[in-house]
């Protein structure tokens, strides 16, 4: 089931808190599942004395992935056609993330009809640390 | 990245979602999928990138017999006892290139969704490069890659689109 075109407007929005308190059991997690190990998100002795941050933060891909489960529980499964994001600022342990999504058009194309929306993601502090764009077929 | 066989799991796909805590039945419950408009299983948006896993070269993989540059009995197993004393909490913030760079971007055009059963393939593309300044992290060095996944037939079914950024400095908040 995806969205009804009828119903949608420009400027229409949807948001999501999609992750409260990001523990570094759930980056190690990411690290697992996407067989991304580089240190700087999971080795504490690494990344502060080596790296000089100031704790292991977050793989980008997995707020990348998180905000896209808010995308896909507002647009549908199987509907995106396209996502693209920036990281714009790093995500540490701790962070309480909220995604939101805003329609920025309603269009069609090759007899499909398509909504591009503008996508952020702040941190508890409501500074962005994704922006991005997302396309998705709609009914 | 360079992927020659990336064979699409059902057990991979829950792991995944799982992972940026996604429950939603249509990554694990084949049953309910099976009655849902895509038909079956299919992977998160962001599935792609988990081709790491396949890639024989993955730089960001411990590999058997090699020394592995994240910390074991010192702060990097790429540097000797004595360097690692020294360089901690040296004066200079070091590059954030030590880290082999940040994610800048990442793009995903989804010419159709993942499924498992999918064997796909990736071939890499190089891209753009430029530079930035920003008061914040120095000089921004940019590089972009163009990663095409193919299935078992040969079509196209996912383009990436990463951009990495190397930091002349360690980015704080």
């Amino acid at each position: 089931m995806g969205l009804k075109a009828d119903g949608l407007s420009i400027g229409d929005s949807y948001s999501e808190v999609i992750v409260e308190d990001l523990t570094r059991t759930q980056i190690v997690q990411y690290a697992g599942a996407s067989g991304d190990y580089n240190p700087v998100h999971s080795d504490e002795k690494f990344v502060t004395e080596v790296a000089g941050y100031p704790t292991v933060f977050a793989h980008g891909m997995l707020t990348m992935g998180m905000t896209g489960r808010m995308l896909t529980n507002y647009v549908g499964d199987g509907r995106l056609t396209y996502y693209g994001v920036r990281f714009v600022n790093q995500v540490w342990p701790g962070d309480t993330l909220t995604a939101r999504a805003e329609v920025s058009e309603v269009r069609e194309e090759n007899g499909q009809t398509l909504i591009d929306l503008a996508i952020s993601t702040t941190n508890q502090d409501e500074k962005f640390v994704l922006t991005g764009n997302a396309t998705a077929r709609v009914d | 990245m360079a992927v020659e066989r990336f064979p699409v799991e059902a057990s991979h796909i829950l792991m995944f979602a799982r992972s940026i805590g996604d429950s939603n039945p249509i990554y694990s419950d084949a049953t309910h999928a099976s009655d849902t408009e895509v038909g079956s299983i299919i992977a998160p948006p962001t599935f792609a990138q988990a081709s790491a896993q396949f890639d024989p070269d993955y730089f960001l993989r411990p590999k058997d017999g090699q020394k592995w540059f994240g910390s074991g009995g010192t702060a990097s197993g790429t540097l000797s006892q004595n360097e690692d004393k020294a360089d901690s909490k040296s004066d200079d913030k070091k590059s954030g290139s030590s880290a082999g760079g940040l994610h800048a971007e990442q793009h995903f055009t989804y010419h159709r969704h993942l499924k498992p059963g999918d064997v796909l393939s990736a071939e890499n593309k190089p891209g753009e490069s430029w530079e930035k300044e920003s008061k914040r992290a120095g000089v921004l060095k940019f590089s972009e890659s163009i990663t095409e996944y193919r299935d078992q037939n040969g079509e196209l079914v996912v383009t990436a689109r990463s951009v990495g950024v190397v930091t002349e400095k360690v980015i704080e908040q």
